[in-house]
């Protein structure tokens, strides 16, 4: 057999691919780096949060002026639903903006700070002279999230959960708001019976529907039962906590939740309650610019009254507890951490809680001296805050990052009931390895 | 010019730039990734060697075999749907319609261009049951059918995605597979007719046979595509309800992405290409003929 000229051209070239195959699987377990630029305060926020970029451009514009001479800032956003996805890949390549929203589960937030990606706050603070701007709630809330001692993130909003109805659609069916679980229950078949569909929720997101069983579970088993779980010493698939799911499948198999619950994404939930289309709507204050909205809301801000959580009866847990969060704090990065965004921290800590409560009518973790006139459910926050016990953090906070995805897409088979809470709890405590 | 063609330094000259931007892009992310198999983490964590354990992870995991099982199903389904859909419109074309097929077969194929998220926005408001009833379930409820909430169960939810993708690419197979119909030679065809073949019988033993080598390539380009779907579910449905509708493609994004395990991710994604390769095996080597030939 000859050899052409073309085959033996080949025969040289083969070793080049295999060289560069070997060479790529060497380098398997290299990551890569990256930098960042100095020359702005840059910030990175969700595309569907617009208030921390507003807050921010506001403070900018007004007590943050020299702040923003030295250093302007530069805003940029990325679609909420890839989010913790696009941080992962932008720490890997420390590639993180000076100052961003912090990643969404708090085991990936754990994960930055291991690798000292994120700026100590609590050292920070101190340092500029401005630890005691932030309320001690907050912190504390920001501080068992993450597990830690020091303070990692800032918070820009102070949000409490509960459930906010249409005062119309229970006085018109003689409905008086529920104390407990059981009331509630029996509110929902009264409603129901009359055509009113008594909870509005979305089915797509999820976590509306979930965030009932972790409350359910605190009600029932104690604020410390989720923390119980993620520590081994309980587990998801345990009668008690297996019963709070079953609860919730319950309402979503009696049709509470509306037909096609699985279908209703976010928007169109809130825009269902706020226009008379549910009596219950399960969802955090920071819905309350919506509510405040006069456009968007058509049932009248005076019509929308707050329930807390109802009480399970005979469970060990508090009324008095309230599901609490600082939605997604904000975090600054270590790489970008120079004395420009030392400016803009300190002007932060001391002002942003004014800017947030007079432009936006939003409550954050920051102290606030202006006395601006607030609407009146701003004010029942505010009151419902400074009364609080404990404060509650979601079903998911403790988890992974796929028992969080797991049980985020089943809430709205739970909706439907279409999973038992059975089910449902062997799923998450699966991916929750 | 056979002698600058034939010189080696003139073929890595001419040829050089082009493979170094294939193996750069193509060849190494390949291997990277066959690395990454072996190990577990993330950018951020770092990577530690775990051996075999992805594998043996992924064939114990439950979501992994029904991701794989819907991988399966769907492809077959909609190879067959598309392949037959596509192949009976061939047919009306050269059969039925013949010279003004044009029109027809422009607007059958326009479909195929439009950009996938908005077939499936367009796809979840027709099948739609909240908030509005969307025309299909308004079609059932004025026959008294009653509603079907189509997306919200395993069952119809995979029905919906098979409709839609079969609406936007059986214009493409029906062009594809046309071009292959045409290429039977007309005496071919008249004699068969003169013979007494008619219809059906005509297709069966004569334009079946005779367009085989097309209708091969178009199975195997079907298969093959269908079995890499992405796009189509991560917009219409997003996985769910739960995970019934999750292909491996989408399970190994949010291996990779979404929970940070690089190494479990690039395993799903090795098992989705031996699939691949073990299925084209198969149409290979149960089809036995040249495909030049014919």
């Amino acid at each position: 057999m000859s050899t052409t000229r073309s085959t033996r051209a080949a025969r040289r070239v083969t070793p080049f691919i295999a060289l560069a195959g070997a060479g790529a699987l060497a380098l398997t377990s290299c990551a890569g780096g990256g930098g960042s630029d100095d020359s702005s305060f840059s910030y990175l926020g969700q595309t569907q949060n617009t208030a921390i970029a507003g807050n921010l451009e506001d403070l900018g514009a007004g007590a943050c002026a020299t702040a923003e001479e030295a250093s302007p800032l530069s805003t940029d956003s990325v679609d909420g639903t890839q989010w913790d996805q696009q941080m992962q890949l932008l720490a890997g390549q420390s590639g993180l903006s000076d100052i961003s929203m912090a990643a969404g589960t708090p085991a990936l937030m754990n994960e930055f700070i291991d690798a000292g990606q994120v700026v100590d706050l609590s050292a920070a603070l101190e340092d500029l002279g401005v630890a005691d701007r932030v309320l001690p709630a907050a912190d504390s809330l920001i501080k068992s999230l993450y597990g830690r001692d020091a303070l990692y993130a800032l918070p820009t909003e102070l949000n409490i959960e509960g459930f906010w109805y249409n005062e119309q659609l229970l006085a018109d069916n003689g409905v008086e708001p529920p104390a407990t679980w059981d009331e509630l229950v029996d509110a929902a078949a009264t409603l129901d019976a009359a055509g009113v569909q008594p909870f509005v929720a979305s089915g797509q997101d999820g976590w509306p529907v979930t965030r009932l069983i972790g409350n359910y579970i605190a009600r029932d088993l104690g604020a410390d039962a989720l923390r119980a779980v993620a520590d081994g010493d309980a587990s998801l698939t345990d009668p008690e906590y297996v019963a709070a799911a079953q609860a919730v499948s319950d309402l979503g198999s009696a049709g509470y939740f509306g037909p096609a619950a699985g279908s209703i994404d976010g928007p169109t939930a809130e825009n269902q309650f706020l226009t008379g289309g549910g009596a219950f709507y399960y969802m955090g204050s920071w819905a309350l610019a919506a509510f405040n909205d006069e456009e968007l809301n058509q049932i009248g801000a005076d019509n929308i009254g707050y329930l807390p959580f109802p009480e399970v009866e005979g469970g060990a847990g508090s009324v008095m507890d309230v599901p609490a969060n600082v939605g997604i704090p904000v975090m600054l990065s270590q790489a970008g951490y120079d004395e420009s965004s030392e400016a803009w921290l300190q002007c932060i800590a001391e002002n942003y809680g004014d800017v947030a409560l007079e432009e936006r009518g939003q409550v954050t973790g920051f102290v606030t001296e202006s006395d601006v006139e607030v609407p009146e459910l701003t004010a029942t926050v505010q009151q419902t805050i400074a009364e609080a016990g404990t404060g509650l953090l979601w079903f998911e906070a403790f988890f992974t990052p796929e028992a969080t995805t797991v049980s985020q897409t089943n809430g709205g088979s739970l909706a439907t009931g279409q999973i038992s809470g059975q089910e449902f709890m062997e799923l998450v405590e699966a991916a929750n390895g | 010019m056979h002698r600058t063609l034939g010189d080696p330094k003139a073929v890595l000259v001419l040829l050089g730039p082009a493979l170094l931007v294939y193996t750069l892009v193509m060849l190494v992310p390949i291997f990277w990734s066959l690395g990454y198999t072996v190990m577990d983490g993330n950018a951020l964590r770092g990577f530690e060697f775990v051996g075999f354990d992805n594998f043996a992870r992924f064939f114990q995991d439950p979501t992994a075999m029904e991701t794989l099982w819907f991988t399966v199903r769907y492809a077959l389904v909609l190879t067959v749907l598309q392949v037959v859909v596509g192949y009976l419109l061939a047919l009306l074309y050269v059969f039925v319609l013949r010279r003004s097929s044009s029109l027809v077969r422009t607007a059958v194929f326009f479909p195929v261009i439009l950009p996938t998220v908005a077939v499936a926005l367009l796809f979840q408001r027709m099948f739609e049951l909240a908030p509005t009833v969307g025309p299909v379930n308004a079609v059932l409820d004025f026959l008294s059918l009653g509603s079907i909430d189509w997306l919200g169960e395993s069952g119809t939810a995979f029905w919906v995605i098979i409709a839609m993708d079969v609406w936007r690419s059986m214009g493409f197979y029906a062009v594809l597979l046309y071009a292959g119909i045409v290429d039977i030679p007309d005496d071919v065809i008249e004699s068969a007719r003169m013979d007494g073949a008619s219809g059906l019988r005509l297709v069966r033993s004569i334009v079946i046979p005779m367009s085989l080598p097309v209708l091969l390539s178009a199975i195997i380009f079907s298969v093959n595509g269908t079995l890499k779907v992405f796009d189509t579910v991560i917009a219409l449905t997003n996985g769910g309800p739960g995970t019934s509708t999750t292909p491996l493609t989408v399970y190994m994004f949010r291996a990779s992405f979404q929970y940070g395990s690089y190494g479990y991710g690039s395993t799903i994604a090795l098992m989705l290409a031996i699939l691949c390769l073990l299925v084209t095996l198969f149409i290979f080597r149960s089809s036995r003929r040249d495909l030049t030939k014919g």
